[in-house]
């Protein structure tokens, strides 16, 4: 069952204490194991419980329901039939995961045996192959041969960059130095993508195992995990998991009998998202402040210490042990494009998505490349919750764009997710219905950027703060004619003189949005008005004499007691008095209040 | 934020004792001391010590801040500077109750501002602020990767998720 932090919310240790309590009781000990695994992606139907081997899949499993499951499905291989996953549309009852259409358009490449392992349980990850890639590579290869298997894959970096692994590691093999270091990027500052932090607490032994053939391949001896701080439980988890592969010989001193010695400590960050950036992470490391440096040597060559030095984002690392293992013509099976003269020329594999936002199925996805972004929202997430109207779709994190329906076909692929004004991003995907006002999206991701700014170079730091200013403005109703023009120049100098990818990506929400939702931007400056009904300045609460039924529900929630009405009679609210704090709207179950 | 006001207010906590746990001065140095060993007084291992001088005392109290110059040889600008630059590190003491309100996107579209907004009116306290009985401290944090339940907020070590304007209360009062 899993145990990840979005299903500890819904009570997935109570879950595992009962399980383990009623299977005692049972005595079916010797039969029944329960394991707590990492994140199964579903998060939207936590806590989440599978019975192998049949892969019977529980969803929203309170303890109270372990003892019918225990009961039932483990003494009589009966299913409980009200805790299967129940069809929105048919009603039907589906039994096996599999089956389930949230899994079913997926490719569970990377997460497919977070079901079946203790993270914490090295032995586990060895009995699904683990560390069978490692073997074969010492075994088989020389480090050349290495690099031009990553090469072939077309293996991208799933960082946000996507540049080619590949050639990454021949840089760094042939840059000259004393030592070489190997880094994996678990800063994941996304604000709405958890799927590094899942990875590293769901299989963290992948990523090691992915780091150890990076090392082997470019002759590095030390490598270094950098963890968000906010992420305690990935902290703990990558920790476990190193000692247990330092027990067994995989770290250390000539692994697997090999001439390979390598280590890895973990480091965790200090909460700036630009130390996700590689050189203002690479400046943290050395114990200074995160800013990043212009990088007209790159780091592959001078990195970290001044020393050639490999970063890749984990979920990169964790690709790696999957591509020797299963071969480059599997992995380049997936995906678009033809990569085998040029890793450029398409994307392979799989991408993790968060799927998130107004959707019905909240959670983390692994689909092929290629995959229209439609079928993600619609096949996998299962729509726009409430009947609402799909608006856009955001990816690609702060630095990334909104699109709207009309680009919904677009393949998931870096290079034409980059030529629609988005990017691919580390994985973020943020669906918004009709009630979302992009104007306000842009102010946010703006304001975002403009906060973790490192103020070394001017456009960056300066360049936001007027951008942000000239949202503000437009939101609050105050937007002046040349607005729009002036935010398009603006964003044309930030992305050309900034020193850092935080600078040069931070104006495309803007962009996109201007692109794309050009109507709502006018509508705020022209008319004044914010059709989603977000913006606090532009907005009234009312409350609508018809549909009102006088049950007094908004009279007992507004906080300023700016509504007047006696029960069974018609409310209204004091324009005056109003806080537009939105709690009428909220409990109001007649659809009377308006905005 | 009143970046002035905040620290003096800091420093005027620490000299009411507000922490007795950093009674005295040789108190607190001798658990930095300590710390700082476990690192071998190794200065590029700056960033980790001060997390864990943070996760000492809940803050960095600034007698720690001249202490560690010294025993590291790192100039004390360039360790404010790090102190003020990474978000994970507060110069001054928060409330017994930490409120961590999640503003990722996937909150921020589910209406997180709007809990912003009550949690202000309700306790009286901005972003960054703690509440005068020290009670409370808010802050925001990006995404808690609770984004199935969103909006979301942490208080201490419990995460709430579908918050509103109008079920907050109802969370607060567990704490009050
Ligand atoms: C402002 C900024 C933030 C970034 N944040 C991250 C991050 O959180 N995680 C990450 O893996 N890469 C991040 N990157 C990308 C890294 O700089 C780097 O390209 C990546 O870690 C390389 O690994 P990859 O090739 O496997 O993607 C960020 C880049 C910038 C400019």
């Amino acid at each position: 069952m899993c145990t990840d932090t979005g299903c500890r919310v819904c009570g997935s240790t109570g879950v595992y204490e009962a399980f383990v309590e009623e299977v005692r009781k049972a005595r079916l000990g010797r039969r029944v194991e329960v394991k707590a695994t990492g994140c199964h992606g579903y998060c939207e139907k936590g806590a989440l419980v599978v019975i192998h081997p049949e892969k019977i899949l529980y969803v929203q499993v309170k303890p109270k329901d372990v003892a019918e499951i225990v009961s039932k499905t483990l003494k009589r291989c009966a299913v409980v039939k009200r805790l299967l996953y129940k069809d929105p549309e048919s009603g039907e009852r589906i039994v096996h995961e599999g089956d389930v259409p949230f899994y079913q358009k997926q490719m569970r490449v990377l997460f497919g045996n977070n079901t079946r392992i203790d993270p914490c349980d090295i032995t586990d990850y060895i009995a699904c192959d683990g560390y069978q890639a490692l073997r074969g590579v010492l075994e088989t290869m020389n480090p050349r041969k290495v690099i031009e298997t990553v090469i072939r894959s077309g293996l991208r970096g799933r960082g946000g960059g996507g540049f080619p692994t590949g050639i990454k590691w021949r840089s760094a093999r042939k840059a000259k130095g004393e030592r070489t270091y190997v880094i994996g990027n678990a800063d994941e500052g996304d604000p709405g993508a958890f799927m590094d932090r899942s990875i590293c607490e769901g299989n963290p032994h992948s990523i090691i195992e992915g780091m150890l053939i990076g090392a082997y391949a470019v002759g590095a001896e030390e490598g270094i995990i950098y963890v968000r701080d906010e992420y305690p439980l990935a902290v703990e988890t990558l920790t476990t998991a190193i000692t247990q592969a330092y027990e067994c010989g995989l770290l250390g001193r000539r692994i697997l009998g090999s001439a390979l010695t390598f280590d890895i400590s973990i480091m965790r960050g200090g909460g700036a998202f630009v130390c996700g950036e590689s050189t203002a992470l690479m400046a943290s490391l050395e114990g200074k402040m995160g800013e990043p440096r212009a990088k007209y040597i790159h780091t592959v060559e001078k990195g970290l210490w001044n020393q050639p030095t490999v970063l890749n984002n984990v979920e990169t690392w964790a690709n790696v042990p999957r591509i020797f293992l299963h071969g480059v013509d599997w992995y380049t099976s997936m995906g678009t494009g033809d990569v085998s003269h040029d890793p450029w020329g398409g994307s392979k594999g799989t991408k993790v998505f968060s799927l998130v936002g107004n959707i019905n199925n909240t959670g983390l996805v692994e689909v092929p490349m290629g995959i229209s972004l439609r079928e993600i929202i619609y096949e996998i997430g299962g729509g726009i919750p409430g009947g609402k109207e799909f608006k856009a779709v955001q990816t690609g994190g702060p630095s990334g764009g909104c699109l709207p329906e009309s680009q919904l076909d677009l393949p998931v692929d870096f290079d034409r997710l980059t030529e629609a004004g988005s990017m691919m991003g580390s994985g973020g995907m943020i669906v918004m219905d009709e009630d979302t006002c992009m104007v306000d999206v842009a102010h946010y991701f703006v304001d975002f950027l403009k906060d973790e700014s490192c103020g070394k170079c001017l456009p960056c730091r300066e360049g936001l703060r007027a951008l942000s200013e000239i949202l503000t403005r437009i939101t609050e109703g105050n937007g002046r004619s040349g607005d729009i023009k002036l935010l398009q120049e603006l964003s044309e100098t930030i992305i050309g003189t900034s020193l850092c990818a935080l600078g040069s990506t931070a104006p495309n929400p803007v962009l996109s949005t201007l692109r794309y939702f050009k109507k709502e931007y006018i509508s705020h400056i022209r008319d004044k008005r914010c059709p989603a009904g977000v913006c606090k300045a532009l907005i009234q609460y009312r409350i609508d004499a018809i549909a009102c039924n006088g049950c007094h529900a908004c009279f007992k929630v507004c906080p300023a007691d700016c509504i007047t009405g006696e029960a069974k009679e018609i409310h209204v609210i004091d324009q005056d008095t109003c806080i537009k704090c939105g709690s009428c709207y909220e409990v109001c179950r007649f659809d009377a209040v308006k905005r | 934020m009143d970046v002035k006001k905040t620290i003096s207010r800091g420093m005027k906590m620490e000299l009411e004792g507000v922490y007795p746990d950093r009674s005295s001065d040789e108190a607190l140095e001798r658990k930095v001391e300590s710390i700082l060993s476990l690192y071998g007084h190794d200065s590029s291992q700056v960033i980790a010590i001060l997390q864990d001088v943070q996760a000492e005392f809940g803050y960095l109290p600034q007698t720690a801040f001249h202490f560690l110059a010294e025993r590291l040889g790192i100039p004390l600008v360039r360790l404010y500077g790090i102190a003020t630059f990474f978000k994970a590190f507060r110069l001054t003491p928060r409330g017994r109750h930490e409120i961590k309100l999640c503003t990722g996107t996937a909150c921020h579209v589910r209406g997180a501002e709007l809990v912003k907004d009550a949690i202000t009116r309700e306790l009286g306290i901005e972003v960054g602020q703690t509440t005068d009985d020290l009670a409370f401290s808010l802050e925001k944090v990006r995404c808690i990767g609770c984004c199935g339940i969103a909006p979301a907020m942490m208080v201490n070590k419990d995460v709430h998720g579908k918050v509103s304007a109008v079920t907050l209360n109802k969370v607060l009062s567990k704490y009050k």
